[in-house]
């Protein structure tokens, strides 16, 4: 009987998902919707300060040129959470950016994206966050310079670039496009990285999903485009990719975007995530300088292992225990090199941040993570190990210099 | 509940899925012969063949297993090639306290297996991801030399 | 009378760990054996029983040194065993294996084979002399007509032949000879033979039990955190998502530290995690490195003496007067030990019993600390020593088996506690960091006329054993290389600052004193050579005393090096010589430093005169593994304080060398009749200066920073 009822409760759920409507649901199917939604959504990611209590907020986001600015605490504490707030405060802070006391948000919140939320959306989620443990979390002040200390700035800005709200489907597209859509404009706000931003922090409305920046990493071209984006990707590589972070020949997920998996993208549905993929395919090809050419395992075996070369005698060292000196990696397929993107840019941006930072992945077989290496190795080493890798499991000449892996280090600190 | 084949032998183990093979063998099995180290692939004392690949078994999730066998130290010996490198180990003393060398065992009889007669550089490329602490690396480094002229 | 174990060491015994080694080579296993009572123990290191298995019990705790495979063979040389043959044990926490040098029954200072090297002939001796007149009476014979060999009591004249098992009780009733005479060196079999390690293969076949290997019934699996700022507290524990967590058996707190326990050591990690315990940092919090610097420069600074360890002539008055004067100061970091096996101890605690399984250098100091907190008395606690996975001094300390008994007795169960390599690296105990000042005077010749050196940091034995602090509260550790050199200076001036470390405890590590003070002063020496424009080894030899051992192994290694050959462009040889734990060496490393700036240790060649050679191999074997062990160190490892906290936490941030960053090593040993110096820490205090050397002979800078990859401002 209890059986029965679940089973029909979860496919009622399911569904309710799939039309995101949620009329007349009961409480606790608003709840578990709620935390759908919360999910799709990766509130956690930025609501979490590094090493916090999930939700609580204080997570700082260095912006470039305009200061830092900490994420607020989500959790129902009435002093320093969202405790006090009614259903219409959390929707005009998540849909408009607007905080209580009409406060401006900064655009840091991505409010652009979610005000594809429907009410009833933001009420869900925020019913789910009212059963979670209230912290008491004071959040440092937001350290920004002029004019960007003007909150009211803001009004200007989002008379700008904010888009308008409410999900609008497509009649002529079918329907798993339009719930990608709604998915990967709206609660998934993939655009607020992969999309470059202008000037004024806005995203760039020319260039949409040719790849943008994640803090201090690259997010990459996730455009239709075969070789500079994701155009060249099988459907089954996308759905490990997003549903497990990884596809073999397209490396793990790191830094942010395993956050945006481990927090989030895991723990949606097959259909959902196919939805996107659906959607993701008919994004406007965006050819960017960026192209990578993949290195197959067996041109690996091919050239075999360098023996000589500081970042091939350090990787031999501090890299090969997961990676395999050949790349193929062990223990888990998280550990392959061969085919990341990653590894295939010369500038090596991002390569160098999952050296010094490390990186972790939430995944069905626990915890996968890459421990950072940090100061531990001289700029010039981590330089050396970072262009034998783009050299070796790339097949493209390294520009990584000792400075910017400096320039890396500082930002991270 | 997980059934692991370890030196072609099945153990049904009940642990969570992200418990990694090391505490699987230590701990549940008994097995103590595979050592912790570091618990981040850094350091090669818990090296186990999966397949006959060398693998650090501290970061092996036992749900990435499935029927793909394992080979610990305690079976090496099992084969011709183990025993030529447990037999070299033992006749140029390289041990000293001891407890790096199981891995050490497990990942030169994996380089030996994939390459018969390594270079001096083929060793420091495939025995680098192995620390030890009391500094036998000469040693091994010619107790695999010895190997693998036998 | 048949002399149970018992008895003989005074009322003590219990269970003990056999580490037995059957004949032959077979696959050896640790076992757990109750205790014995035999016919035959004439010592507190020897038992032979009516079968004729003979064991030896061992004193020194084997932690990769090779000390069960030296002492075996001091003891079957006067015993005619073959070593293969004999069981070896390791002894229990008694009085009887206290070792005089170090005050208790510890393992550590090189002094193992230097300790034994009479009192296990001895012991070895006497028991043939019982077993032997046993059988003479037996027979009715003269004694001096028998000979020994291999476990067998030969008189020819007769021809007949008896096993010692077989005379073990009678020899047991005999009274012991107060002296014996030992065999003459001319007549070793064993002695002086290079001889494979007993050890090989158990280790080699994983059988050996490291104290992390222990298995008792009924135990569990913990893991612990305890406040990452010394002396602060615990303040929360999210119990609740801790015992959410599966496996999950119990949480238990100390008021610096929390165990979760489970039913693997992996569901006691995760629990620990979501445990996340929340710390009162205390009074340390705003500890970190600058400050520990800054101390030591300001030691160094102070206007006043410090304690006067040596004053030998008016050292100032002659520097200052010489035709040129030359300072330095060297700076050098905390250090981690990072044995390979972390931190571990298993302790059931009943209410009228204690046992422990564990690998320590000082089981006397465990057990005792063990009765104290159960309240037990000393015999009611039972120390299982376990083979060591890596000493290097971290098991001189005893705190983690404080730790783990105060954990294990709010329990029932056996409780094996494992630390987390985070945990083992940041609630280490550290070689100190020092500061040192050192200033020379030479005269028109380039000769040395004088030398005044300051020494800053910690005393270590003033922890340790304070009885140890000399009268003028000096550390009698620091001397080494420091007063104690080979070196005649006509004038000379020690001094020592003390300042105690702020924030961490500091510890013994590898090679002790002597490793902080040949850093320093090879790397003067050889600094003084490049100002007097002279060869470093020329100036050496010049100023080393009238010392043929000395002069011997610099000889040898600057012949075996090639050391006049000169090296090509950005390459260096660079030298130390030494003098320490009763042992000459002379190193020479060169090294490339490539266009890149990264830095390559291409080879090591040592010349050693450690006196008489017990085990050859094994000397060159901990020749090989100290160089390696104190390479590592010198090139990367620093551990630095943040708030309190270390920042070095696992193998990613606190760097070891590896194989293909490890040099070629080739180890020269010189015929020595001398008594045996120690041997196990000798090549880690020779890495640094001789690398410092080389690397400023490739480079033409100095080095005087450790480490040497690391930036060389001082932190002044």
């Amino acid at each position: 009987m209890r059986g029965w009822f679940a089973r029909l409760a979860s496919t009622l759920f399911v569904l309710s998902l799939l039309v995101a409507k949620a009329h007349g649901a009961d409480t606790s199917s608003q709840i578990a919707r709620g935390e759908y939604l919360a999910r799709a959504s990766d509130c956690e990611v930025c609501h979490t300060a590094p090493g916090g209590t999930p939700f609580a907020g204080g997570r700082p986001f260095k912006l470039p040129g305009i200061g830092t600015i900490y994420s607020t605490n989500l959790t129902p504490d009435r002093a320093t959470g969202v405790g006090d707030y009614t259903d219409a405060q959390f929707a005009r802070a998540v849909r408009r950016g607007v905080g209580r006391g009409w406060k401006h948000l900064y655009p840091v919140m991505p409010y652009t994206s979610y005000a594809y939320l429907s009410a009833d959306d933001t009420a869900a989620i925020f019913a789910w966050l009212k059963t979670l443990r209230p912290v008491t979390a004071t959040i440092p002040a937001n350290d920004v310079g002029f004019p960007y200390n003007i909150r009211a700035a803001m009004i200007g800005w989002n008379l700008l670039y904010r888009p308008s709200a409410g999900r609008r489907d497509d009649p002529s597209r079918s329907a798993a496009w339009n719930q990608g859509r709604w998915l990967v404009e709206g609660p998934g706000h993939c655009a607020e990285c992969h999309t470059p931003r202008n000037m004024l922090y806005a995203k760039s409305s020319s260039q949409p999903y040719a790849g943008g920046q994640a803090e201090e990493w690259d997010a990459y071209n996730i455009s239709s485009d075969p070789e500079s984006g994701i155009g060249g990707w099988s459907d089954e590589s996308l759905f490990a990719y997003l549903h497990t972070g990884h596809a073999d020949g397209h490396g793990t997920a790191s830094g942010p975007m395993a956050d945006v998996i481990s927090h989030g993208v895991r723990y949606m549905t097959d259909e959902d995530v196919h939805a996107m993929i659906t959607y993701l395919r008919t994004l406007p090809q965006q050819r960017t300088n960026v192209i990578t050419d993949r290195v197959s395992p067996e041109r690996l075996a091919r050239i075999g292992t360098p023996t000589e070369g500081n970042g091939a005698r350090l990787f031999a060292g501090a890299c090969a225990g997961c990676h395999l000196t050949d790349g193929t990696g062990r223990q888990v397929p998280y550990a392959t090199l061969w085919g990341a993107r990653t590894v295939g840019l010369p500038g090596g941006r991002n390569l160098v941040q999952v050296i010094l930072h490390g990186s972790a992945l939430e995944t069905s077989m626990g915890r996968i993570a890459m421990p950072q290496v940090g100061d531990e190795y001289s700029d010039r080493d981590i330089a050396d190990i970072a262009n034998y890798v783009i050299g070796h499991f790339g097949n493209r000449a390294g520009t990584v210099t000792p400075q910017a892996v400096q320039a890396a280090l500082a930002n991270g600190d | 509940m997980y059934d692991i084949q370890i030196n072609g032998d099945v153990h049904s183990v009940d642990v969570p899925g992200d418990t990694p093979l090391l505490w699987v063998l230590r701990d549940v099995l008994g097995m103590t012969g595979t050592k912790f180290g570091c618990g981040i692939a850094q350091c090669g004392v818990c090296t186990v063949h999966l397949d006959g690949q060398p693998v650090r078994s501290c970061s092996l999730p036992v749900a990435a297993i499935g029927t793909h066998p394992v080979t610990t130290i305690e079976g090496i010996g099992s084969d011709a090639l183990g025993q030529a490198v447990q037999k070299a180990w033992i006749d140029l003393d390289v041990v000293q306290c001891g407890y790096c060398q199981p891995g050490q065992i497990m990942s030169a009889v994996a380089l030996l297996k994939t390459n018969p007669h390594p270079e001096d550089s083929d060793i420091d490329m495939a025995m680098s991801g192995n620390i030890c602490r009391c500094g036998t690396y000469q040693r091994i480094r010619a107790a695999i030399r010895s190997a693998a002229g036998a | 009378m048949s002399v149970s174990r018992r008895t003989l060491l005074g009322g003590l015994g219990g269970l003990v760990l056999a580490v037995q080694m059957p004949p032959r080579r077979a696959r050896a296993t640790g076992t757990i054996v109750e205790d014995v009572t035999t016919p035959f123990s004439p010592n507190a290191f020897i038992r032979i029983d009516e079968r004729g298995v003979v064991t030896f019990i061992m004193r020194n705790v084997e932690m990769g040194q090779g000390i069960y495979t030296g002492a075996t063979l001091l003891m079957a040389e006067e015993l005619d065993l073959d070593p293969e043959t004999v069981q070896l044990e390791a002894a229990p926490p008694d009085v009887a294996y206290v070792d005089k040098d170090m005050g208790t029954q510890a393992t550590g200072g090189s002094t193992s084979t230097m300790g034994e090297w009479v009192l296990l002939r001895k012991a070895a001796a006497t028991a043939r002399v019982l077993l032997v007149q046993a059988a003479a009476t037996r027979w009715g014979v003269d004694p001096a007509a028998c000979r020994t060999e291999a476990g067998v009591i030969h008189h020819d004249a007769s021809g007949r032949a008896v096993g010692y098992g077989e005379v073990a009780a009678e020899a047991g009733r005999l009274p012991v000879p107060p002296d014996v005479s030992l065999r003459p060196p001319s007549a070793f079999r064993l002695i002086g033979r290079s001889h494979h390690r007993l050890d090989s293969p158990a280790k080699v076949h994983a059988t050996a039990q490291f104290g992390i290997d222990a298995r008792v019934d009924g135990m569990k699996f913990a893991t612990v955190a305890a406040c990452p700022v010394m002396g602060g507290t615990l303040v929360h524990v999210n119990e609740g998502a801790a015992r959410a967590v599966s496996g999950v058996v119990d949480i238990l707190r100390l008021p610096n530290a929390v165990c979760v326990v489970g039913s693997t050591t992996w569901a006691a990690q995760m629990g620990l995690k979501a445990a996340a315990p929340e710390w009162n940092a205390g009074e340390n919090a705003h500890v970190d490195t600058a400050l520990v610097y800054r101390q030591l420069h300001d030691g160094a600074a102070q206007p006043e003496r410090g304690i006067v360890a040596q004053e030998k002539g008016d050292a100032h008055a002659a520097v200052a007067g010489a035709h040129r004067q030359y300072a330095a100061t060297y700076q050098q970091p905390l250090l981690a030990h990072a044995t390979m096996e972390p931190v571990n101890c298993t302790v059931h605690v009943t209410p009228d019993r204690c046992d422990i399984w564990v690998g320590t250098q000082v089981p006397l100091r465990a057990r005792d600390s063990a009765a104290r907190i159960t309240g037990l008395a000393a015999d009611q606690v039972h120390l299982h020593n376990m083979y060591i996975g890596g000493g290097f001094g971290r098991r001189l300390e005893h705190e983690y088996v404080e730790q783990a008994v105060q954990f294990a007795r709010q329990v029932p169960y056996p409780l094996k506690i494992v630390w987390s390599r985070e945990e083992d690296i940041t609630l280490d105990r550290f070689r100190p960091a020092y500061v040192d000042q050192i200033a020379a005077g030479l005269s028109s010749h380039g000769n040395i006329v004088g030398v005044t050196h300051r020494i800053v940091g910690p005393a270590v034995v003033a922890r340790w054993a304070p009885e140890g602090l000399m009268p003028n509260g000096m550390d009698g550790d620091l001397l080494a290389a420091a007063a104690d050199v080979p070196y005649d200076f006509r004038a000379s001036y020690l001094d020592f600052v003390r300042r105690e470390t702020p924030g961490v405890v500091t510890a013994w590590w590898r090679g002790v004193g002597g490793t902080r003070g040949l850093f320093v002063m090879e790397s003067f020496i050889d600094e003084l050579a490049a100002v007097a424009g002279r060869d470093p080894i020329e100036f050496r030899r010049h100023h080393l005393k009238n010392d043929a051992r000395a002069i011997g192994v610099l000889d040898l290694a600057s012949d075996k090096a090639n050391w006049s050959q000169p090296m090509p462009k950005g390459s260096g040889r660079g030298v130390a010589v030494q003098f320490l734990f009763g042992s000459y060496l002379a190193t020479i490393m060169d090294v490339k430093v490539d266009d890149d700036g990264s830095v390559r240790v291409l080879r090591a060649v040592v010349a050693v005169d450690c006196g008489r050679l017990v085990n050859p191999d094994q000397v060159r074997s901990q020749i090989e593994g100290g160089l390696m062990f104190g390479i590592g160190a010198a090139l990367f490892n620093e551990i630095t304080l943040d708030h309190g906290r270390v920042q070095q936490r696992n193998f990613n941030r606190y760097r070891v060398l590896r194989m293909n960053e490890a040099p070629v090593i080739e180890v020269h040993l010189v015929e020595s009749d001398a008594d045996p110096g120690g041997i196990g820490e000798t090549g880690t205090a020779a890495a640094a200066p001789a690398l410092a050397n080389a690397l400023a002979a490739a480079t033409g800078r100095r080095y005087r920073r450790l480490p040497l990859l690391g930036k060389q401002e001082l932190d002044v």
